[in-house]
């Protein structure tokens, strides 16, 4: 007999891990600058607790994010690298000269924050891509997301 | 915004590979259109720069404003903006050429399909534009992994064939960021051209061989030159039509354009690239060779075109390994002459109707009544490949053996004389099915899905590609004196 998703404790201790992945990730990815960390690695976490969820709860509904749902972030992710890199090409830079960016603050405060952008793009690419990858290898049988 | 064209190229592919998924999923149409579209704004800002480029200085860009050598920068030269062109225009052909083979595909498949086009697209556009060592390996592994997911969509035995390249392709990609990793602690920078003035004055020692040796073989294998050819056959041959098309026009060319660049503008003259010059000569002699009987007894034609290209390739490292400027003009022309040719020769092939799994030469008999403009450009590419003039071939040959008999070199202009012929006898045996031999009757089955599949994204694509070949060859003269020979190294 094949047992089903979940069981009372394994329920309570994913709910229990999860939002301290999440808050976990979020440290690394905005201290990325001056600690081992960045963007990947905050992006690998948060896509552990999306794995996390599914192993627990199953590949339905209630884990957190649909194999749709990561195809978008795994494209949205990188879009919006890219969309600050030529947002500051319109604003007189070249390619992800950050520091054009029309942003009411001082030159350094618009690097610091165009950085930023682009390490939230790659932490939601690279959650995008893996949840992705486990979606895939997870349904092998029919071999679609 | 007609300053930042140079990064603009890379960009249209690139962008359009991330908008391309999720198009996808309101409109099917709309996804095929904007791959269209990306692959010809790229083309549309290669042409304008090269023009620019040609006439003026060459063309350095900043990436996020910082100078070299501490950031990224992409430089428009006649050469790399030349091969930039060159990748672009085969992109919007293939990118045209698919529609039809995609019809059948859910929609996530053809986007998918599509979006990995574009990655590969944009990362042979990037290896041909980046003025930076370590760039060009991160562009070689994006347009390889596209690649490798775009061989392997071809069924079962595509799988197995692109497997065997994954685990080829992956080495050869590390033999070349090893050897770089010499260079770099050589030199302390990866910007060609400050890379070139430091490693002039390192003293020749063993590590700065060992650096040429590793990056020389790592290319090699991308470009499938002989010994190393051992992957390409079977990717070719099961791949899906369009994807053949495009990887056996352009892949290989954009490796053979790395290695001109690394040796004749990155690496000084000295005893380590002459030597992996004259290794790489008598290599191509075995490969010309090799290529040429080898393709004569395939059956199966896609196989046959594989191991021609084999020798084609050969054609590319011998110009490389004279080394002279006539040789080197010939080298290039030839880049672009089999280019173009092997993309219409794939694209015809992947046109014809799919009775059995095998496309056999006898499948071809009768088939210039059945589709007369497609076989007439499959003939021209064809007699480009033998070299016959007015087409591009020819002068690419000429240019070629010219370089071969100011070298001295007799061996390699004989060898270049014995391989047009045997290309001869294997290309004018399926033009004699072609042209000669009864084909099936049009009551047929497999007829039908012939004549569906034919439709004009399929046939425009493939004459446009035989028209070019025709016009390299008749305006051969001014390629040579406006682009080519503007990006010839100082020899």
């Amino acid at each position: 007999m094949r047992s089903r998703f979940g069981s009372p404790v394994l329920d309570a201790s994913a709910r229990l891990l999860a939002p301290f992945m999440w808050l976990f990730a979020a440290y690394v990815m905005v201290h990325g600058h001056d600690s081992p960390g960045g963007g990947f690695q905050a992006g690998v976490i948060l896509a552990a607790s999306i794995v996390m969820l599914r192993l627990v709860r199953g590949g339905g509904t209630g884990s957190g994010l649909s194999s749709r749902g990561a195809l978008t972030l795994a494209c949205a992710g990188p879009l919006l690298f890219g969309g600050i890199g030529i947002g500051s090409l319109f604003s007189g830079g070249n390619f992800l000269d950050y520091g054009a960016l029309p942003l009411p603050m001082d030159p350094v405060q618009v690097r610091v924050i165009g950085t930023l952008g682009i390490e939230a793009g790659v932490m939601l690419g690279v959650t995008g891509v893996l949840v992705l990858i486990f979606d895939v290898l997870a349904s092998w049988d029919d071999g679609t997301v | 915004m007609s300053r930042h064209l140079p990064i603009l190229i890379v960009l249209c592919p690139l962008v359009g590979a991330l908008i391309v998924p999720l198009v996808g999923r309101v409109s099917v149409r709309a996804a095929r259109g904007l791959t269209v579209l990306a692959t010809m704004s790229s083309l549309a800002c290669a042409v304008a720069a090269l023009r620019e480029v040609l006439s003026g200085d060459d063309w350095h860009y900043h990436l996020g404003g910082w100078a070299p050598p501490w950031g990224i920068e992409y430089v428009v030269d006649p050469l790399g903006g030349g091969m930039a062109v060159l990748v672009a225009l085969l992109a919007t052909l293939v990118a045209i050429y698919a529609g039809p083979y995609l019809r059948g595909f859910s929609s996530l498949r053809g986007a998918t399909f599509d979006s990995l086009f574009l990655l590969l697209t944009g990362g042979l556009l990037g290896i041909t534009l980046t003025g930076d060592l370590f760039n060009l390996y991160v562009f070689l592994e994006i347009s390889s992994l596209a690649a490798y997911a775009l061989l392997g969509s071809g069924g079962e035995r595509a799988v197995v064939a692109t497997f065997r390249y994954l685990l080829v392709g992956t080495i050869a990609a590390s033999f070349y960021l090893l050897g770089l990793g010499y260079l770099y602690a050589l030199t302390g920078t990866l910007n060609m051209a400050d890379l070139a003035i430091r490693l002039a004055a390192v003293p020749s020692g063993s590590a700065a061989t060992v650096g040429v040796v590793l990056i020389v073989v790592g290319l090699a294998v991308k470009m499938a030159v002989f010994p190393l050819h051992g992957w390409m056959p079977d990717a070719y041959t099961y791949a899906p039509p369009p994807v053949t098309m495009f990887i056996a026009a352009v892949m290989s060319k954009v490796s053979a354009y790395a290695l001109i660049r690394l040796l004749f503008f990155v690496l000084p003259a000295g005893d380590a690239v002459a030597t992996a010059r004259d290794v790489l000569g008598w290599v191509a002699v075995a490969g010309v060779l090799a290529g040429s009987v080898l393709a004569l007894p395939q059956k199966d034609v896609r196989r046959m075109l594989a191991y021609s290209s084999i020798g084609q390739m050969g054609y590319i490292v011998l110009g490389v390994s004279l080394g002279n400027a006539a040789a080197l003009t010939g080298a290039l022309l030839h880049v672009g002459a089999h280019a173009v040719a092997k993309g219409c020769l794939f694209g015809a092939i992947g046109s014809m109707p799919r009775q059995t799994v095998q496309v056999e030469i006898a499948g071809f008999a009768g088939a210039a009544r059945r589709a007369p403009l497609t076989m007439a450009a499959f003939t021209v590419a064809a007699l480009s490949l033998i070299g016959m003039p007015p087409t591009a071939g020819f002068f690419s040959k000429w240019y070629l053996l010219r370089g071969a008999l100011e070298a001295d070199a007799w061996v390699f202009a004989a060898v270049l004389l014995v391989s047009s012929l045997l290309s001869a006898i294997y290309f004018f045996r399926l033009l004699e099915q072609i042209y000669f031999a009864d084909g099936p009757p049009v009551s047929e089955p497999g007829q039908a899905s012939g004549v569906a599949r034919r439709s004009w994204r399929v046939v425009a694509p493939v004459v446009t590609l035989g028209a070019i070949v025709l016009l390299i060859g008749l305006f051969n003269g001014a390629l040579v004196t406006s682009v080519i020979e503007r990006a010839l190294p100082e020899l």
